[in-house]
């Protein structure tokens, strides 16, 4: 508006001689502008499923941080809005949704999609529509392999970080013997082969393996035999409430402490719903622990004071792609889609979240992972004190080698 | 002015809206609810035509949206044929399922036909050309007849005809002798037996068609949303289609289509207005529709109409 008033005002005073200049002026400006002058984030998640807890409610107060914080610190001159939707973890609800706001509502970003089938859905229409999806819920590997596309970036993790970073780490910290519990289906078995080929290559041993279906109340059986083949880990190929009750089960039974259980896909809101008793001792691999330096420790108490949870590393991560994200428009005057993606390529990734992440051409962001150890009860010695962190896995190691990527846009 | 003339008049209407329609709402919306629709009333043939409730439809409509799917994606078979191809494998999934399932009543027909859904959806998530749990993504849509179908008004039109001509049909079965039968099992099958009707081949070709028709559905439903995910085959989605069928009004043709898009409207436009209660709204939607109008919704509205017009008392409920 004030532009406007601007343009008009220099036209209407100038003399011919200015009214070139002017004229020039205006249209410089006008070509950098923004579609409509607003940036419109969409947060696609899941508010009332299995999922709300990791992600859900805590993704979008995360979101709502990254907007506020990002037009306090930049005072930017383009309005950032924020919508949002609950996905119901139904992929047609989840397209459907992000289909109606690029063409109706001119969203230019989606965002979070926890649950691979919604993401892998969403990231085809975003490309389709030539619109940016930042996926931070979601962990299938497929999202940068098979899949990928050139609008889509991958956040926080995925299972081939939490499952081979797991297995390396806990090998290398002396867990030399293994055992998987294995859901028997594609993302269990790919979770199970990937992690045995990096245990093997660092010097271990795979005893055997027990497939259960998918998904199970009752594992103890699978349990007993893991505990028979007298393993020092039993990798946990699985995820969701399966893992959990797995846990629950394998505490119960005395399986725990004396042999370790390794999560191979696990959140910080899994540990904290089950309590350290159960979980003591266990090793899992994050991309964030709220208490882990100052930075994150200033960050996750601001989000504590708003949602009364510490944040997960898939709500963190959401915060860090968002940022990242308006920066890129900032730094570009633009909000077109490979214009951004172009500058969040640029720039290094470097926040409380991450630090020296990239983003690489196959759409992974690559940072840092970190091995947890579980505490026991009474090293615990406040809400959400839950982990040791035993070894930083380097980014470069923690993800799949851009060499070895499966994505079309690597080996054109 | 007659009876007759004034339920064309209505129809006409009724087509002239259906075809303005993107002019106005979403087209992929549209289509959503129009795939649902056919399934609702396909599932109505089985519960409100002919008495049994099914609780294993999504195994038509998941089978058949996987199989149009894995054929257009990975085959690279044309629109048509991939369509077809869904549906084929409905009819033939329903036949066995059908041969089963009659056999026996109520809640163990309801079981059979739950458990039977259920290893078609094992199946969808071990076979490996299913994807697992991210399911079919990408599936192109093609073109047919010369149209490209990636434009979602041509898509609509074509999705609207196929639904049309689906609904058409069951129509038709309604309104024939054949319809008569199934009618006349659903009021009182010892009955329809005594007057020497082989009410078991009756129950089976009915199941089978309505496998088929919901088989079509799902098919469209991969072309629109170019997925086939879990989704589409899990038991939720069997519970769904009763719902959507319940609430509109079993036993009325129109009632499915009014049930379908009150269920999909509600679920789609309170995803972003109420976050975590959409499944309670849902809930208690259906708990006050069932307890204050238990026809349904068209058949509160037609029972409203005529005591309005001050008519007869309503019919008895199905």
């Amino acid at each position: 508006m004030i532009r406007i008033v601007f343009c008009w005002l220099l036209r209407a005073l100038s003399p011919s001689l200015w009214a070139t200049l002017t004229l020039t002026l205006c249209t410089l400006q006008a070509q950098a502008a923004y579609s409509d002058n607003v940036v419109k984030i969409g947060v696609l998640t899941d508010m009332s499923g299995p999922y709300s807890d990791l992600a859900g409610p805590g993704a979008i107060v995360a979101a709502q941080m990254a907007v506020e914080d990002f037009v306090a610190r930049q005072k930017p001159d383009f309005k950032v809005e924020l919508v949002t939707a609950d996905h119901q973890n139904k992929g047609d609800i989840a397209a459907n949704k992000a289909r109606e706001w690029f063409d109706r509502e001119q969203v230019d970003v989606v965002s979070e999609l926890v649950t691979s089938s919604t993401a892998l859905a969403v990231m085809k229409v975003a490309k389709e529509k030539n619109r940016l999806a930042l996926i931070t819920g979601a962990g299938s590997s497929r999202i940068t392999n098979e899949d990928c596309n050139d609008v889509t970036a991958h956040w926080a993790y995925d299972t081939y970080a939490t499952g081979s970073g797991t297995g390396k780490a806990v090998v290398q910290q002396g867990g030399k013997t293994w055992f998987f519990l294995t859901a028997d289906y594609a993302f269990g078995q790919s979770l199970e082969k990937d992690t045995t080929a990096v245990i093997l290559a660092n010097g271990g041993k795979v005893l055997g393996a027990v497939r259960h279906p998918f998904p199970s109340t009752d594992l103890s059986s699978y349990l007993l035999k893991a505990q028979a083949s007298g393993a020092q880990v039993i990798g946990l190929a699985n995820a969701g409430s399966d893992t959990i009750n797995a846990v629950k089960q394998a505490s119960e039974f005395g399986i725990t402490p004396k042999q370790t259980l390794a999560g191979l896909l696990m959140f910080i809101t899994d540990i904290n719903s089950l309590g350290l008793k159960a979980t003591q001792g266990m090793y899992l691999t994050e991309a964030f622990y709220w208490d882990m330096n100052q930075d994150t420790r200033t960050w996750s108490q601001r989000f504590y004071a708003r949602h009364q949870k510490m944040p997960t590393m898939v709500q963190a991560g959401l915060y860090s792609a968002l940022t990242h994200y308006l920066e890129a428009v900032k730094a570009t005057r633009s909000d077109d889609t490979q214009v951004v993606m172009t500058q969040m390529r640029k720039m290094p990734v470097n926040d409380f979240f991450s630090h020296n992440g990239k983003l690489r051409e196959d759409g992974l962001m690559q940072h840092d992972m970190y091995l947890m150890q579980v505490k026991k009860p009474s090293e615990s010695h406040y809400p959400w004190d839950d982990y040791f962190v035993r070894a930083t896995i380097p980014g470069a190691q923690a993800f799949q080698p851009l060499a070895l990527s499966r994505c079309p846009l690597i080996h054109k | 002015m007659s009876a007759f003339s004034k339920k064309r008049w209505l129809l006409v209407g009724m087509a002239g809206l259906l075809l303005a329609a993107p002019a106005v709402f979403y087209p992929v919306f549209l289509m959503k609810l129009l795939c649902f629709a056919l399934f609702a009333s396909a599932f109505n043939l089985m519960l409100g035509y002919t008495g049994l409730l099914s609780f294993g439809h999504a195994a038509f409509f998941g089978g058949a949206a996987y199989v149009t799917g894995y054929l257009l994606q990975s085959q690279g078979v044309g629109t048509l044929t991939g369509i077809a191809c869904g549906v084929l494998f409905a009819l033939v999934l329903g036949a066995l399922v059908g041969l089963l399932a009659i056999r026996r009543q109520g809640i163990y027909f309801a079981m059979i036909t739950l458990a039977l859904a259920q290893m078609v959806y094992f199946l969808c998530l071990e076979l490996p050309q299913t994807g697992g749990e991210d399911g079919l993504q990408g599936v192109p849509r093609g073109s047919l007849l010369g149209l490209n179908l990636s434009n979602d008004l041509t898509l609509y039109y074509v999705v609207l005809a196929f639904t049309g001509a689906g609904i058409l049909l069951i129509w038709r079965t309604i309104h024939s002798p054949f319809g008569r039968i199934l009618l006349a099992i659903r009021e009182n099958e010892p009955r329809a037996l005594s007057l020497g009707y082989d009410v078991a081949r009756y129950k089976w070709l009915a199941f089978v068609l309505s496998a088929g028709l919901s088989g079509l559905a799902g098919a469209l439903k991969t072309l629109v949303f170019k997925f086939a995910t879990l989704t589409d085959a899990h038991w939720h989605q069997s519970g769904e289609v009763v719902l959507m069928t319940i609430l509109g009004g079993i036993g009325t043709l129109t009632g499915p289509l009014l049930g379908a898009a009150t269920l999909v409207t509600l679920e789609d436009q309170l995803a972003d207005k109420v976050g975590s209660l959409v499944t309670v709204i849902l809930g208690a939607t259906f708990v006050i529709c069932v307890l204050l109008f238990p026809r349904g919704i068209v058949g509160a509205a037609s029972e409203f109409i005529e005591r309005l017009l001050g008519k007869s008392s309503p019919p008895p409920l199905p």
